[in-house]
């Protein structure tokens, strides 16, 4: 009894866990209209969504602006993570505090922050308000992982170019971002699925010119449970995935 | 090859108000091995880095061939480091890296081929310059800095401790793979050691260094034979030092009291006056240990033995609660020679291989501190 009590346990935990994931893949694929009985196999919603022009439209949009925040929060992000590794200045520890205020505070309150900060300064609504709160969000993610990697660095090795006759801008061209890059790609992943799929932030600072992804699938969701939504979660799922894994398997073959 | 190649004037050198280096001269000779050897925290590395470049110092003047490189930074100086724990680029294959001084020189593609696979030969390491870092051992690593740094042909070559991070049986033999290239190289060389036995068995010229102040410079033999001061003495070799007082002079002999023995020694180069406080350097190998039937030497027991294969070390506890190394070779004629702990035995040693020392009266700091 001993032996099976604990087994038990944790396959009910993952049960619950993956039930309700494993549901929305399988239904993805339900040839029923109703999306609570099987009706056999069928690629009808992916057909369905892929012919819906405004979901397009989004995803496309969706994907733009992850792009866009994962490369400007990783240069930034990077940045300042080269500044607190390599300098001491007044104010360092309050820095690298308020990277995890940033982190640690409830979305809710982010959202709304930015919300007033943008009126305040009579930002429109739409992509560069998006992009400017997806950017803040990611940011304290890259500033981490790149933070971790750079902890491991030889400062030795910068002194051992420049010995051999390489500028200072050259160390960094030839030696720290070669060092430093999976770190790099790492960061960029993560605050690629980070701005992929934030609903919170996103609800308050898009405007009508500029619909992403997850607030049409959310606005779609809002009038009744259609069958394309299972599809277009099946499909970010995987594309989740994808990225998680690449972003562990880089860091692993790096990490000897 | 006398000729001085990089002197060293009046530089000093101080972190956060604590002196590290205090206003240093020092001269190196085109092609010598020299090396600095010290405690750690008395300068060394810190002097290395500023030939490097690395840091600069508060005062002082650096010349290289008669120009100054004071305020050149490091890509700019024709000298190169192999580093302590080698710094190689992990992201780079063997060749990548110890090319990667002459593609910063903007070299073409074949000379650069062609000085690689040459130091690589010469290193020993052809057949491994597809790997990367990671994948070679320590003994290899440490060769790939070697070649890195000298595929450059530096007109001298800085080395940090480049062996303390190997084991004892590599270290040996990259002590000679060293001084071969060396020889083969004919550039100067300045290692950083705090191994007092490397610094003998592989340098011309050996400068001493405690606190940032060079206590003696010269050859290992000089270093080992004639030490200019306590410090020197004990920091190389195994020292045995007797206190003595000074009770007479002559022309060219000293009348000492030592170990309440009365002695004529030589006169030494310092300026004594009876009276006089004095130390008596005797290395192990110079200690004769009698039978205690003799009434020469002093008396002592004999506490502790070490058999080392050629010779037979044994410490001896005189009288006076003072202990005495001594080290003595095998006899052919008497291959049982040895001795049991407690045996009384009588201590001495031949007028003329002591040296005379002045008496800095500081404590005798602890066994390997």
């Amino acid at each position: 009894m001993t032996r099976w009590l604990p087994r038990t346990y944790l396959a009910l935990v993952y049960l619950l866990l993956y039930i309700p994931i494993l549901v929305l893949v399988v239904f993805s694929f339900n040839d029923a209209r109703t999306a609570y009985r099987w009706g056999g196999f069928s690629l009808r919603w992916y057909e369905a969504l892929f012919n819906n022009q405004a979901m397009v439209q989004a995803m496309w949009n969706s994907l733009w602006l992850a792009l866009a925040a994962a490369t400007v929060s990783t240069l930034i992000g990077a940045l300042t993570a080269l500044a607190l590794h390599r300098y001491r200045f007044r104010g360092k520890p309050m820095l690298q505090g308020m990277l995890f205020v940033v982190m640690m505070s409830p979305e809710i309150v982010l959202a709304v922050s930015l919300l007033a900060l943008f009126l305040m300064v009579g930002l429109q609504l739409g992509f560069v308000s998006l992009l400017l709160a997806h950017v803040t969000f990611c940011l304290p993610f890259v500033v981490i992982t790149v933070s971790a990697r750079l902890r491991g660095f030889d400062n030795r090795l910068l002194e051992a170019a420049r010995d051999l006759g390489a500028s200072e801008f050259t160390v960094v061209r030839t030696v720290l971002v070669p060092v430093i890059m999976p770190a790099l790609l790492a960061g960029w992943l993560l605050g690629f699925t980070l701005s992929l799929d934030d609903v919170v932030v996103s609800t308050f600072v898009s405007g009508p010119s500029y619909e992403i992804l997850p607030l049409r699938i959310y606005s779609m969701v809002r009038v009744g449970l259609r069958p394309e939504v299972n599809a277009l979660g099946t499909l970010l799922l995987v594309f989740s995935l994808t990225m998680l894994l690449l972003s562990q398997w880089i860091l692993m073959r790096s990490n000897r | 090859m006398t000729k001085t190649l990089l002197s060293i004037r009046g530089v000093a050198k101080a972190y956060q108000g604590r002196t590290v280096l205090d206003a240093l001269d020092l001269d190196i000779l085109d092609g010598e091995f020299l090396t600095l050897l010290g405690p750690s925290g008395c300068g060394k590395t810190t002097l290395l880095r500023l030939l490097g470049g690395f840091e600069q110092p508060d005062q002082g003047e650096i010349t290289l061939a008669g120009e100054s490189i004071t305020a050149l930074p490091p890509e700019r100086r024709p000298l190169n480091t192999v580093f302590q724990h080698y710094a190689l680029f992990p992201h780079m294959t063997v060749f990548d890296n110890v090319a990667y001084g002459l593609r910063m020189e903007k070299r073409p593609r074949d000379e650069i081929r062609q000085r690689v696979t040459e130091v690589l030969t010469l290193v020993q390491l052809q057949d491994f310059a597809t790997r990367k870092p990671h994948q070679l051992s320590g003994g290899q690593q440490q060769r790939v800095a070697i070649a890195r740094a000298v595929v450059k042909r530096p007109r001298l070559l800085l080395l940090d401790e480049p062996l303390s991070a190997l084991d004892y049986k590599l270290r040996r033999s990259m002590q000679i793979e060293l001084k071969r290239l060396q020889r083969e190289l004919g550039i100067a060389f300045v290692f950083v050691t705090h191994d007092q036995e490397e610094a003998l068995s592989m340098s011309d010229r050996v400068v001493v260094l405690k606190d940032g102040v060079i206590q003696q410079m010269g050859t290992p033999r000089e270093l080992y034979e004639r030490p200019a001061n306590l410090f020197t003495a004990r920091f190389i070799g195994e020292a045995n030092l007797f206190p003595g007082r000074v009770t007479g002079l002559e022309a060219h002999h000293l009348m000492v009291e030592v170990l309440g023995l009365p002695r004529r020694l030589r006169r030494p180069a310092f300026a004594v006056s009876a009276g006089d406080a004095i130390q008596v350097l005797l290395r192990p190998e110079d200690i004769r240990v009698l039978e205690p039937s003799r009434d020469a030497g002093i008396p002592g027991v004999v506490i502790e033995r070490n058999y080392k294969g050629s010779t037979l070390d044994s410490l001896i506890e005189l009288e006076s609660g003072q202990q005495v190394l001594a080290s003595e070779f095998f006899d052919e004629d008497d291959p049982t020679f040895d001795y049991s702990l407690g045996e009384r035995v009588r201590v001495s040693w031949v007028d003329g291989w002591e040296w005379v020392l002045p008496d800095d009266g500081k404590p005798v700091p602890e066994e390997g501190a």
